[in-house]
């Protein structure tokens, strides 16, 4: 059995990461779920959320915007619609599109709601992402 | 024969000609190798897109997804890729000219056909012989992105659906290389049987949630990364024609200005033989 697992994330935008780790946990749409090595074969959608990837004993994170994962017995793939590493976010730009999405949610003027509620999810996540870095820094 | 002076001033504004397409051609070379980088970028995605539904296809397909369905055909759309921008040698001619013949020879078969448009030129193309036009897009071609690419793709596979035309294909520039692009005539839907390769072996996967629901998902997708893909490669097309325009166009001005040089030199020296012969002959005139 495989001992390790090779993590591939790509978007339209091109090869986020791939990486050998010992563990992946991503978001389903259906909720989140584990993988390790030997796991059976698996196809499901993503939401907008994180992905865990742990590797000896550091954990590093990537964010998701939905999309589809693939997982083999030693291998996960990750398409997703956009993808990146906690340490590449942008947390100004975040933070701004998190208090745009929740004028646009409260005003519930004519808008389209499915997608502000996506732009607020997106944005909360990236925000959370952005501060658990800053957390593993302090330790 | 032209004067002195005229030949000057036709090589002076010669020579900024030349400046402007060396300028031209080196801001073209840039947003080549920009808009390439973003082309090759979605590769491993396109790529790893078409392993999932490998994986996902399942023999007699058809029924599965309208997307898939392949109707009877009355109405064929016809999307045609263009630059929003001119001077890049016969990039849009070229598009322009398949894309008028395949929609006649569709017409003399008979078929109803609609015609949409993505960038500037094909608008203009169009509008000027007064064809109507379906649905136009333009102002993209600086700012593709994903996000275009799906309101475009969007659009297509809503009217496809709702049996607006039964079949579409799209005209576009394909890139060959920085001194060729080919122009590739594609059917996009319906997009048919997903083919099956035989050596693969199945394997026996879990859905989350039901397959059916992930099947259904991932076509519209597919067709958006192959809109967007085309978009990509059609932009990258513009950018080398334009490059390779802009440089024969800097060297027939170099041409032109050492000719004309030649020209002025010849010129120059024929008026001070001339002067001297009036001296000399005025010379011998004062002698006797």
């Amino acid at each position: 059995m495989a001992e390790k697992l090779t993590l591939e994330v790509v978007s339209p935008y091109g090869l986020v990461l791939k990486e050998e780790v010992d563990e992946v946990v991503a978001t389903g749409s259906e909720g989140e779920f584990g993988v390790l090595p030997g796991h059976v074969p698996l196809v499901t959608t993503l939401k907008i959320g994180m992905l865990v990837c742990k590797k000896g004993g550091t954990v590093s994170y990537v964010f998701v915007n939905s999309g589809y994962a693939e997982v083999n017995e030693d291998r996960v793939l990750i398409l997703a619609d956009s993808a990146e590493r906690a340490e590449d976010i942008d947390v100004e730009r975040a933070k701004n599109a998190m208090k745009r999405a929740e004028e646009r949610l409260r005003k519930q003027e004519e808008i389209d709601f499915a997608r502000a509620q996506a732009a607020l999810d997106r944005a909360i996540i990236r925000v959370q992402l952005a501060e658990k870095k800053g957390h593993q820094k302090a330790l | 024969m032209a004067t002195l002076r005229d030949i000057k001033r036709r090589i002076t504004s010669i020579k900024s000609t030349s400046k402007i397409t060396r300028a031209m051609k080196m801001v073209s070379a840039a947003k080549l190798r920009r808009a390439q980088d973003r082309m090759f970028a979605l590769r491993p995605y396109s790529d790893k897109m078409r392993e999932i539904l490998l994986s996902l296809a399942q023999p007699g397909d058809q029924d599965r997804h309208p997307l898939l369905k392949v109707r009877p055909r009355k109405t064929v759309e016809v999307l045609i890729l263009t630059s929003d921008k001119g001077l890049c040698g016969a990039f849009n001619t070229n598009v322009l000219k398949a894309g008028e013949s395949l929609v006649r020879d569709l017409r003399t078969e008979g078929f109803e056909v609609t015609i949409s448009t993505i960038g500037r030129k094909a608008k203009d193309y169009f509008k000027r012989r007064n064809t109507p036009i379906r649905q136009i897009w333009t102002g993209l071609s600086g700012k593709i992105s994903y996000t275009s690419a799906q309101e475009i793709a969007v659009d297509l596979m809503d009217k496809y659906i709702d049996e607006t035309f039964d079949e579409l294909y799209l005209i576009y520039n394909e890139f060959k290389s920085v001194a060729s692009q080919k122009v590739i005539k594609m059917r996009l839907l319906p997009l048919g049987e997903v083919e099956h390769k035989e050596e693969e072996e199945m394997k026996d996967f879990l859905f989350e949630p039901a397959e059916e629901e992930i099947f259904n998902r991932l076509l519209p997708k597919s067709v958006e990364i192959q809109i967007y893909r085309t978009m990509l490669e059609s932009r990258v097309s513009e950018e080398a024609a334009r490059m390779t325009a802009m440089e024969n166009a800097t060297k027939s001005a170099e041409d032109m200005i050492d000719r004309l040089t030649l020209e002025y030199n010849k010129a120059r020296q024929a008026t001070i033989t001339r002067e001297l012969m009036d001296i000399v002959g005025g010379a011998e005139a004062i002698k006797d």
